[in-house]
């Protein structure tokens, strides 16, 4: 294993309570620092400049070592110098000197101030056209992945080897398995699976508590114990 | 209230013009400005383009969107089902579209089912509705426990359900964006939908909180305070002032 993320924080005991390191924020209260907006601007700007897609970004600052010990803005900027430095689009010697110290490589595009609102407006959409059929219906039971695989994912390891039902299907959307390692979109049906808390966490005593995740076609499979059992529904609703 | 100048969460309300007494916090001010600098000397970024991003996410969008969205739901039946049905398209109706709001799933909380939302992988948040999320969203306590104590995470913001309301945790693992619509607060009959979004909290829309009770607390309600919950926690004095 050479991926490790960071970020995968579903289910980690001993963070404490919400406000214990956080006090709570009014509405509108959005800085600490005034360095924190340049860096949600910087990245929001880097980020349609195309050198990179979301998956990549979320990568790059999941498997930074010291993730949890970073405050959040202090990860974006760490991610964003990482992206610009791989793809060698700065150098550590123009950021210790604060100044460009070789020539610009050509980016796919420029965000430009005037251009700013319609392209917030319009976004990243991930869903695709597809022919192909959904392998799952509303109402099926399946079976996650176990695997912890080497690379960027977004099935947490909490809901990892867990049964579950299908709630929802949302189409298909990149795979962002695929588009994090640069191996192109790979769309595919995206579903929302419900699993029971009482599976998920040995102290769970509310039956009440369902958790759902939103996973990609291949993190599923069918649930070969509870697929064909009898009492199984199909409706749709949770279980 | 005094202000203590070594707090780690100096308050910037809303203007981005620091006064950070850390020296480790004026070197992140040197370090952003480093790297500002480079990529507009390279031609990456339009630097004018930052002011109108940090501008945008200040003052054009935040939880006031997602409000005025509830209180249309909460106004209009008809409306409602279709938030419910295609969240996306009604909500694309008043206007709120784009970046981490591609696609959205409005949940309806009821007595019987309450939706709480969170991003264990990162900090997953329906911008175009509820603007950048505040940092206890974005921070491990939240997004470890709220998948696994979701109650005590509720306990945290002062909200007790009762324990036959079932608990459903949305988990934000895809590009798809939840927008939680609370219950709507009784006493509020022919309630215009401008009247009705000033009771709408972000955290009601998050999950982690309840809509505003004009009943349980006349007058103006600061957003920020915790909400009365269905069920007074034991831990809270009775009539306890805010």
């Amino acid at each position: 294993m050479s991926y490790t993320s960071h970020a995968d924080l579903g289910g980690q005991l001993g963070h404490g309570g919400v406000f214990a390191q956080h006090p709570p924020e009014a509405e509108g209260e959005l800085w600490h620092a005034a360095w924190e907006p340049r860096v949600l601007a910087l990245t929001l700007a880097m980020g349609a400049a195309g050198a990179w897609n979301i998956d990549q970004s979320r990568a790059a600052r999941e498997t930074l070592p010291d993730y949890t010990g970073m405050s959040y803005y202090r990860v974006w900027l760490a991610g964003l110098q990482r992206l610009l430095l791989a793809r060698g689009l700065v150098g550590t010697d123009e950021l210790a000197a604060g100044h460009a110290l070789h020539p610009a490589l050509p980016l796919p595009r420029l965000l430009a101030a005037a251009e700013v609102a319609a392209a917030l407006a319009k976004g990243s959409p991930t869903n695709r056209p597809t022919t192909r059929a959904p392998r799952f219906a509303l109402g099926d039971r399946v079976r996650t992945s176990a695997l912890q695989p080497d690379h960027h994912t977004r099935l947490p390891a909490y809901a990892r080897n867990q049964t579950g039902t299908v709630e929802r299907r949302h189409g298909t959307h990149v795979f962002a398995d695929a588009n994090a390692q640069g191996l192109g979109e790979q769309a595919q049906w995206l579903y929302t699976v419900v699993l029971r808390g009482t599976d998920l966490w040995p102290e769970c005593t509310d039956p009440t508590l369902r958790v759902s995740v939103d996973a990609w076609e291949s993190y599923l499979q069918p649930d070969p114990v509870s697929a064909g059992a009898p009492g199984k529904t199909r409706s749709g609703k949770a279980p | 209230m005094s202000h203590d100048p070594d707090h780690d969460h100096a308050h910037h309300h809303g203007d981005a013009h620091g006064h950070d007494a850390h020296s480790e916090l004026g070197e992140m001010d040197l370090r952003v400005r480093a790297l500002e600098t480079v990529l507009t000397e390279k031609g990456y970024i339009d630097p004018a383009a930052l002011d109108v991003l940090i501008d945008t996410y200040q003052t054009r969008i935040g939880p006031r969107n997602g409000a005025r969205v509830v209180a249309r739901a909460w106004a209009d039946a008809s409306f409602c089902d279709w938030l419910l049905r295609d969240a996306t398209a009604a909500i694309a109706s008043m206007g709120y579209t784009g970046r981490q709001g591609e696609h959205m799933v409005a949940l309806a909380n009821t007595p019987d089912q309450h939706h709480l939302v969170v991003c264990t992988l990162c900090s997953c948040y329906p911008w175009p509705v509820l603007g950048l999320p505040p940092t206890w969203y974005k921070s491990a306590p939240y997004r470890s426990r709220a998948v696994r104590d979701p109650r005590g995470v509720l306990a945290d913001f002062g909200v007790l359900l009762p324990e036959a309301t079932a608990i459903r945790v949305c988990d934000s693992t895809a590009e798809v964006r939840y927008l939680v619509i609370p219950q709507r607060p009784p006493a509020t009959d022919g309630w215009d939908e401008a009247r009705l979004a000033d009771l709408v909290t972000r955290d009601s829309m998050i999950g982690t909180g309840l809509a505003l009770d004009p009943a349980a607390a006349p007058g103006a309600a600061p957003a920020s305070a915790p909400v009365t919950a269905p069920v007074t926690a034991p831990a809270a004095a009775p009539g306890s002032a805010p």
